[in-house]
């Protein structure tokens, strides 16, 4: 029978690790999405995967069952790679686009009778754009971002992951936003 | 005509605007809000084609596979405390040691040296030895270049580092006592270094203000000590080698 994650945390706390194994592999493929989105680095997301994992293995103690696992993870994969990413920052080193070998060209998967905006948006030039302009936010900014953005979190929510205030929250996504439009408005414009 | 201004263009793309219907009004009617936020959807429809690789099949279980290696220890025997099982482990593990005691009473005193010598090899042990702090450095030094690297304007929850510091604390005693045993006194020496520098962080406040941050990270910079770990990791490792050969059990399952 398959575990919820309810009924799985309560067995994880009390040290059975089969149901921490169960946990791991029902959350790593989202939290590795997030994570990449918030890194820019598949390597990078791998680590920050496995050291969310950790964390939270070992703070389970604190968990609040009556709160959702899944969001409760979220939080600490985004303060991983947030910390990671402001590390970074820290020491200047500007993060790699993701090699051409990580992933598939999405562009060959098109037919190629498909042409217009879709194929242009797809184009690994537009994809270098966005990543480049995404690696332009600050920390704080990407990590409300990609939260609020892709992982569809409000902005409450978003403001309790940054430990911040809702107000600020919303200033980092604004800032973001502004940023990013400011940044691809000329590829995303429609004369082009 | 009061137009909506881009903070309230991007809170209406989220749906988190204050008056939904007011703004989808004013956007009907005015062309430059529109227009405006016509470019918004496009620049984020945009950002939304950024691709995110597949990290492969086998996935789930690969992170399985390296979280499971770095799961602290203790938690393990947490649980089943009371099941069958340990009973049953018990009473085998009684049931051995009155055979040794008694095989030891009455086994021929002209054996004892020769077992004596396998169960003391130096070798052994140091080998033992090289394998499990070099587990064990690795492990302690990212803690802490986490909390070197870490940068924060407002309090930063080390909470997490802390409970990884005392883990290590706990383990190193372990690691030292052997290092005492096989006389390697520069793993001693260092082991015992790190442990202070452990134990400091784990006595920290579990947030620590960014004046707070930088002292800790003055007195790290200021013992070396992630200089000295890398050298000794770097010498650990080199002297591994044989150790490897030795077969596949772990670090910890061997100590």
């Amino acid at each position: 029978m398959e575990l919820n994650d309810v009924l799985a945390v309560s067995k994880a706390r009390s040290g059975d690790t089969d149901a921490f194994r169960v946990l791991v592999e029902r959350h790593s493929r989202s939290l590795f999405r997030l994570a990449f989105r918030m890194t820019g680095n598949q390597q990078d997301a791998e680590d920050v995967v496995q050291e969310s994992f950790l964390r939270a293995y070992k703070q389970l103690a604190k968990f609040d069952e009556r709160a959702s696992f899944g969001t409760w993870l979220y939080r600490i994969a985004a303060n991983c790679s947030l910390d990671l990413v402001r590390s970074r920052k820290r020491r200047s080193e500007h993060l790699a686009p993701p090699a051409e070998s990580e992933m598939e060209d999405p562009v060959a998967s098109l037919p190629s009778s498909a042409p217009g905006p879709e194929r242009m948006a797809l184009s690994s030039e537009v994809r270098e754009r966005v990543a480049e302009a995404m690696r332009e936010l600050s920390p704080t900014e990407r990590t409300a971002f990609v939260l609020r953005h892709f992982e569809g979190m409000c902005m409450e929510e978003v403001s309790r992951v940054l430990e911040c205030q809702p107000g600020a929250a919303k200033h980092s996504v604004f800032r973001a936003v502004q940023k990013l439009r400011r940044a691809l408005e000329p590829i995303a414009s429609p004369a082009k | 005509m009061n137009h909506l201004t881009e903070e309230e263009l991007i809170l209406h793309y989220y749906g988190e605007e204050g008056d939904a219907l007011a703004a989808e009004q004013h956007l009907e009617e005015c062309p430059d809000c529109r227009n405006l936020f016509g470019s918004l959807q496009r620049v984020l429809n945009v950002v939304d084609s950024l691709p995110v690789p597949d990290p492969g099949m086998d996935y789930e279980a690969s992170v399985w596979a390296q979280v499971q290696r770095r799961l602290p220890a203790r938690r393990r025997y947490l649980a089943p405390v009371f099941s069958w099982r340990w009973v049953a482990a018990g009473a085998a593990l009684s049931g051995l040691m009155v055979a040794a005691f008694l095989a030891g009473r009455f086994y021929p005193q002209a054996r004892r040296p020769q077992a004596m010598a396998v169960a003391s090899d130096p070798q052994h042990g140091e080998r033992v030895l090289l394998v499990a702090v070099g587990d064990y450095l690795e492990r302690s030094q990212m803690v802490l270049i986490e909390l070197a690297n870490a940068h924060a304007h407002g309090a930063l929850d080390i909470s997490s580092q802390q409970e990884r510091a005392e883990d290590l604390v706990s383990e190193s005693r372990l690691y030292r006592q052997t290092a005492e045993h096989t006389g390697d006194r520069a793993i001693g020496g260092l082991l015992e270094e790190l442990d202070r520098v452990l134990l400091d962080i784990t006595h920290a406040p579990s947030k620590l203000s960014p004046v707070e941050l930088e002292d800790m990270r003055r007195r790290l910079e200021a013992k070396g000590i992630l200089f000295k770990i890398r050298v000794m990791g770097s010498n650990v490792r080199n002297q591994e080698e044989p150790a490897g050969a030795g077969g596949t059990v772990t670090a910890r399952q061997k100590l």
